[in-house]
């Protein structure tokens, strides 16, 4: 309910907005939703957000399952983690602006060099949360396992998985909102779809209803998967915990 | 006829710990154990007995081969699958009671389990989290998962503490019910000499830090018939050579 009120409160804040600003620089709900329906009826809207998603799942697969193996390794062995902690401290500090464009300039405009400079971009991050899970190992069940011989891959899947999945999934939640806002600078820069290029392009055009009927329409896309992925996943993997009351 | 025996009994278990040595926090050495030694035939329920802090469960974890750094030799049964209840009961959280079991022992069968599950009491908490157990529940399962492995040499390591003493007392008994079910080599260790006098056939007495056997102490009579009177006349018996050890006895 309160949820619902504040949405409504942004939308009359925006409307309210948009009539001080003028319709040039701020248009009104209104007007964004109808160029919403028009580029969604032209098929235009589902090809670049499809283009976009794409390379999201793709990046964000790839910087997930890279970043919680580098993360799990470093922070189980301190011989890698002290190896890796400088090459962790360089990437993670290197701006999401300079991969993109080394990645376009080694790469080609291609799609695996748009993808890949996401993925590193997103990568150390994932790596130091996963990192600090793997600290956070609970020693005594690491030597019941191995006491009772539990093969390497039961013992993954059963006893450390399970004791990651809160760093997992807020990995998840910060990579995805992170990679899907790096992607878009990609498509701005080098791609000729999806969903960064049309904002480029409206850009060009000093077309702000453009760019905001876009960017709402991918927000609601990345809300849909979080609410029907990630927060399921999550009560998934919290089940057993003692509910309170 | 002669005597020889192959170089080693199966099923025996040999321990020679020479010096067992930990760094403290101000970069010396400290001996844990020294000159440790014992062995345990098959099929025998060996307690050793010593004061808190002696350095049982460090021994333990060498026993169980968790920790390799110490000077002396150790033979474990050979091929022997290993089961352990340690002091907590480590159970993974996020898996029921039954998973828990069936994890660590997926070889064993339906029937095994449903009897481990009711002479443990556990039949009706199958599909419980740990979380939502008792501490005297939560050891059960640990038990229960120890005997699921079938295993050729079970450590216990104070598996009943802090529990109070009824229910401990039946958690033993349910203990002594499933190792005379099929004869585990068994290796407790306690600072109870309640405990280890109603559930030995053999006691090792541990001497404080550094701590080695100062005292083997065989019980004759059979664990179920062993009677008050019996239990008694060991708890005594190591009242006895303790004081001769200046070792302190454990209350």
């Amino acid at each position: 309910m309160l949820r619902l009120a504040s949405l409504a409160l942004f939308f009359i804040a925006w409307f309210a907005g948009s009539l001080v600003a003028g319709e040039q620089m701020l248009p009104g709900p209104d007007t964004v939703l109808t160029t919403i329906v028009t580029e969604a009826r032209s098929g235009d809207l589902f090809l670049h957000l499809g283009a976009t998603l794409a390379r999201v799942l793709v990046a964000f697969t790839l910087a997930m399952t890279l970043g919680a193996a580098i993360g799990l390794a470093m922070g189980r062995s301190p011989v890698i983690d002290r190896l890796g902690d400088p090459w962790l401290i360089v990437v993670l500090n290197l701006p999401a602006l300079v991969i993109i464009v080394l990645a376009y300039i080694w790469g080609g405009l291609t799609e695996t060099a748009a993808v890949l400079a996401v993925a590193i971009n997103k990568l150390p991050t994932a790596v130091v949360t996963v990192r600090e899970g793997a600290r956070a190992l609970d020693p005594a069940l690491d030597e019941m396992a191995r006491v009772f011989a539990m093969p390497r891959w039961k013992a993954l899947r059963h006893v450390v998985l399970p004791q990651l999945a809160p760093y997992l999934a807020a990995a998840a939640r910060s990579g995805l909102s992170l990679v899907w806002k790096i992607v878009l600078i990609v498509e701005l820069l080098g791609r000729p779809n999806g969903v960064g290029f049309e904002i480029g392009v409206a850009f060009q055009l000093f077309d702000v209803t453009r760019i905001l009927a876009y960017a709402l329409a991918f927000v609601a896309v990345i809300m849909a998967i979080e609410m029907a992925l990630v927060q399921p996943i999550e009560r998934r993997a919290s089940r057993w915990r003692p509910r309170t009351a | 006829m002669n005597d020889a025996r192959p170089a080693g009994d199966p099923g025996l278990l040999e321990v020679r710990i020479e010096r067992k040595a930990y760094g403290s926090a101000l970069g010396q050495h400290v001996d844990v154990l020294r000159d440790l030694r014992f062995t345990l035939p098959r099929g025998e329920v060996g307690v050793l007995v010593g004061p808190s802090g002696c350095g049982k469960t460090t021994m333990l974890r060498l026993i169980a081969g968790s920790d390799n750094d110490y000077e002396g030799t150790i033979v474990r049964p050979a091929a022997g699958k290993l089961a352990m209840v340690f002091q907590e009961p480590r159970l993974l959280p996020w898996r029921t009671v039954e998973d828990n079991v069936r994890l660590i022992a997926p070889r064993a069968e339906e029937t095994t389990l449903t009897m481990l599950f009711e002479v443990l009491e556990l039949d009706r908490h199958r599909s419980h989290y740990p979380g939502e157990l008792s501490l005297g529940l939560a050891r059960r399962v640990a038990l229960a998962r120890a005997f699921a492995t079938d295993p050729d040499l079970l450590l216990l390591d104070e598996p009943f503490v802090s529990l109070d003493e009824a229910l401990a007392r039946r958690l033993q008994d349910e203990l002594i019910l499933l190792v005379e079910r099929r004869a585990v080599t068994t290796l407790l260790v306690t600072h109870d000499v309640d405990e280890a006098a109603r559930l030995g056939d053999r006691l090792f007495l541990l001497s404080p830090r550094p701590a080695h056997v100062v005292a083997e102490l065989p019980i004759g009579v059979p664990r179920r018939s062993r009677g008050a009177d019996d239990i008694a006349a060991v708890k005594a018996d190591i009242a006895r050579r303790n004081g001769n050890h200046a070792g302190p006895a454990a209350p």
